[in-house]
């Protein structure tokens, strides 16, 4: 079945089984491997990518969901100033160790700071509470979001 | 040489941006499964359904062109993944010992018909009586599953005269702990890449230890050494549990690629990581203690059996550890403990962060508290009184040679949560159950007794023409930080900026030896190893555009440690640890509720403190969730919870923020003064915990994971005290 969306602010059709995971269209028809499986079962949101602004756990997802829809994972995203400024805030937060959660963590942050450009901490806690980190313990990636927050300001 | 741009040389300790952060952050490093090879071959594991059986049959279904059987008749080698016993097959032969444990492959290039093959494969077997738990292991008249006695381990060791102690004793207290299984849930499954080219394997892979990898292959394979390369990719977290288990996946991709000529790749999803890796040892410690008349310990003996499944795997030296932790940070005159690891047939037992001594903390820590309640004394200061000082002998007989800062540490951290007041005014007012309390704990340094002498790391720093300098070992950074604190070493040590020095993921083919990645060995020794390649580099920095210069480990002198006899030091040095949690229980759920965590260490100098941030906050995460939510448990051998819905890790919303603080107190021998610290903080979090919620309730804790049913239960019984 041939599937049309907006991937990473573009326009792309694909020819595919219409159940198939979007977790695994992207990562292996795109080569977009920034987007982990952790778990394969919508608990651990290393797959989490943004689809039509909203965070949804790529594994969960049939292809056929997204027709018609806009997809951005951690490739499309970046670039972007938004992306920079979570990156600086992560580097000083120290909020990253072995990484492998940290893609689908940011699109988690960018799905909160859209819709809550001035988080608190419980709303931060929520925001994350479906990605799943075991090396950080949490408290410096909370740190990051809230430091990313004020440093963008005005920029979501 | 090139100088540091402002001249200032800025405090080791002071924290620098991650190296390997922004490649990570952006999704750019390379983990396993993210390397693209256009005619890769998927490998499919067909495991035994059953905890102990003989295989009658094997039935294989008719193969597709281009689809292959992997098994133990493709081991030209030997069939055994080189450990320390060297009893684990890499594919099963007669007889399987745990559901799970792998029979053979099935490889071809399509995966979902590799499953499909796979799930056709008909295994009969004749089931033989599986050993379930310590109490059969112990007592059943079953067949033994290793040896004779089935134990991988029993080991002893006693110093001073401890039955005359019991005989004079004014008072003898008996306790008994246990603790549950841990699974490490590093968030990237396990997987390896296998290439075979030219008569030469490659492996790939998420690993902690590329050395044991390449001697694994090496002995599988029959092959020589320069026909085998391992490479450690961008490696998802690790706990210890990609420490010794990968060379059993790494040997299975090896022997398929070799056999199909073809890349194969083996990854894990999440249920098969879970149900068959290995986790944290189970524990049964049982302490018998004799007091005198002025509440003095003037004997302990400790019994510690550990769990260990099927196979030895490093069972051996987790006991080892425990043993040496039996009797915490507290200078006892007499002691003896025994130590045993039984076999049963369960998935096998291993390395996880701590390693043995987060077993034998929370049981010393909760016999302690539970001592002091018994004779009516504060546990704090009945603690300090026996709290070992530089000068002491450990329980070993090893003498403490640095100065133990753990009475500051006390104050410190009695300052930073008042943990004094609160103790007292939580034990008046009772309307609501709070509590706090507080864990005192060390880590032996590096590698149990004499590990560090037989490994004998070497590293190497090579000057490049360009004039950048290349950090040659093989660590690997699982998210710990080497990439970062190894390369701040060295160009602190030369006075180069941080971006000229090199430091790649290890490549078997490019490094030395310099050991593994475990025992929170890293910065102390193989760090130690570089900066003083560092120091002779600098002083011979003209001599040649180019230059090589290496370190081989050497024990420190003043080290004497008899492994027959379990005597001396057990290990070159000890960092220290205090911890205080508070919790509020609720009275009608049994929820408890962490409402504060405060944490102060002696880990020497801090190579960044950021980074050591990281594995303070990651440590005590992980450590409150080994003794509040980690529940593992097995029916006829299989795992119950063996997914991320069953088995339950922590999430951002469990736990509050943490305080923590470092003491300075730099080591002769560790670089800039470091010593160990990755595990440390795990270690003393079960304990304060549970020590809050005894506090609470008014009753002893003796098992973790304590679970809100666990705690309804302790309240229906009531205290037994």
């Amino acid at each position: 079945m041939k599937i049309r969306f907006v991937l990473n602010h573009k326009e792309v059709e694909i020819d595919v089984d219409p159940l198939k995971r979007l977790l695994d269209v992207l990562r292996e028809d795109f080569a977009l491997k920034g987007v982990k499986e952790g778990c394969g079962e919508g608990e651990c949101g290393a797959c989490a990518v943004l689809v039509n602004g909203k965070l949804m756990n790529s594994c969960l997802i049939p292809v056929a969901q997204v027709d018609g829809k806009e997809v951005l994972t951690i490739e499309g995203y970046k670039n972007t100033k938004k992306y920079k400024i979570i990156e600086e805030a992560f580097l000083e937060a120290g909020a990253v160790q072995c990484g492998f959660c940290t893609p689908g963590m940011v699109m988690a942050i960018e799905a909160l700071l859209s819709q809550n450009p001035s988080p608190e901490e419980s709303d931060v806690r929520e925001a994350l509470s479906g990605n799943l980190c075991r090396c950080t313990g949490y408290n410096m990636i909370v740190d990051a979001v809230l430091l990313a927050a004020r440093k963008g300001k005005g920029l979501w | 040489m090139k100088k540091s741009d402002t001249g200032l040389k800025k405090r080791i300790s002071e924290p620098v941006k991650r190296v390997d952060g922004p490649l990570k952050i952006k999704g750019e490093a390379k983990f396993v499964d993210d390397y693209i090879f256009d005619d890769v071959l998927h490998a499919v594991t067909v495991r035994s359904e059953k905890p102990r059986a003989k295989i009658k049959s094997i039935k294989i279904p008719p193969l597709p062109l281009g689809y292959f059987i992997v098994d133990k008749n493709d081991v030209p080698g030997k069939n055994r993944v080189k450990m320390i016993l060297d009893d684990m097959p890499f594919f099963a032969e007669d007889v399987v010992n745990y559901v799970g444990e792998p029979i053979l492959l099935v490889v071809g290039p399509d995966l979902e018909k590799v499953y499909e093959i796979a799930s056709r494969v008909k295994i009969e077997y004749e089931n033989l009586p599986p050993i379930l738990s310590i109490e059969e292991a112990l007592t059943s008249n079953k067949p033994p599953i290793y040896g004779e006695d089935n134990l991988f381990g029993d080991y002893y060791f006693e110093k001073g005269d401890l039955d005359s102690c019991f005989k004079k004793a004014d008072l003898v207290i008996e306790d008994e702990y246990r603790t549950g299984y841990q699974e490490h849930i590093y968030l990237e499954p396990q997987g390896m890449l296998g290439v075979y080219e030219n008569g030469r394997v490659a492996v790939y892979g998420s690993m902690q230890c590329p050395y044991y990898v390449k001697n694994a292959l090496v002995e599988a394979l029959g092959w020589p050494e320069d026909k085998v390369r391992v490479v450690a990719t961008t490696t998802g977290g690790g706990f210890g549990g990609k420490e010794e288990y990968p060379s059993l996946i790494a040997g299975h991709v090896a022997l398929a690629a070799i056999k199909t000529k073809k890349p194969v790749k083996l990854i894990f999803d999440r249920k098969e990581d879970i149900e068959v890796t290995t986790k944290r040892h189970p524990s049964l410690i049982k302490f018998r203690t004799a007091l005198d008349d002025n509440h003095n310990i003037i004997g302990m003996d400790v019994d510690i059996i550990l769990d260990g499944g099927a196979y030895a795997g490093l069972s051996t030296v987790v006991l080892q550890r425990a043993m040496f932790a039996a009797t915490g940070v507290y200078r006892i005159p007499n002691v003896r403990v025994r130590g045993r690891v039984v076999a049963t047939n369960k998935v096998p037992s291993g390395a996880f962060r701590g390693f043995g001594a987060p077993q034998a903390f929370f049981a010393i820590e909760m016999h302690m508290h539970h001592l002091a309640q018994k004779l009516g004394v504060d546990p704090l200061e009945f603690k300090l009184k026996h709290a070992l000082k530089k000068g002491d002998y450990t329980s070993t007989g090893g003498l403490i040679r640095s100065e133990v800062k753990l009475q500051e540490m006390v104050e410190i951290i009695d300052s930073m949560s008042r943990y004094r007041d609160k103790y007292r005014k939580f034990k008046k007012e009772r309307e609501k159950l709070r509590g706090i309390g507080i864990s005192l704990f060390f880590h032996g340094c590096g590698f149990t007794g004499k590990g560090e002498e037989i490994i004998k790391g070497k590293v190497k720093l090579r000057k490049r023409r360009d004039g950048k300098v290349e950090i040659l070992v093989a660590n690997v950074d699982m998210g710990q930080g080497p990439l970062t604190t190894l390369r701040k070493i060295v160009s602190h040590t030369l006075d180069v900026p941080l971006d000229d020095v090199i430091y790649e993921n290890p490549d078997t083919d490019r490094v030395p030896d310099s050991g593994p990645t475990v025992a929170s060995r890293t910065v102390m020794i193989v760090g130690g190893l570089l900066e003083r390649a560092a120091r002779e580099l600098r002083e011979r920095w003209n001599e040649a555009p180019e230059l090589e210069v290496s370190r081989v480990y050497k024990h420190p002198e003043y080290i004497r440690w008899n492994q027959e006899r379990m005597e001396g030091d057990a290990y070159p040095e000890y960092s220290w640890g205090a911890n205080v949690v508070e919790v509020e229980v609720d009275p009608i759920t049994y929820e408890v509720e962490v409402k504060g965590i405060w944490a102060v260490y002696d880990i020497g100098v801090a190579i960044d403190e950021r980074i050591i941030k990281g594995q303070i906050e990651g440590g005590i995460v992980q450590g409150l969730a080994y003794a509040l939510m980690e529940k593992m448990e097995m029916k006829n051998g299989k795992i119950l919870h063996n997914t991320l819905t069953d088995y339950i890790i922590p999430t951002s919303k469990d736990f509050p923020k943490i305080e923590s603080r470092l003491v300075e107190n730099p080591y002769k021998y560790g670089p800039f003064g470091a010593k160990c610290a990755g595990e440390l903080p795990f270690v003393g979090a079960a304990p304060a915990v549970c020590a809050a919620i005894q506090h609470a309730l008014g009753i002893p804790v003796k098992k973790i994971p304590v679970t809100p049913e666990d705690i309804m239960d302790l309240e229906e019984r009531g205290s037994e005290d």
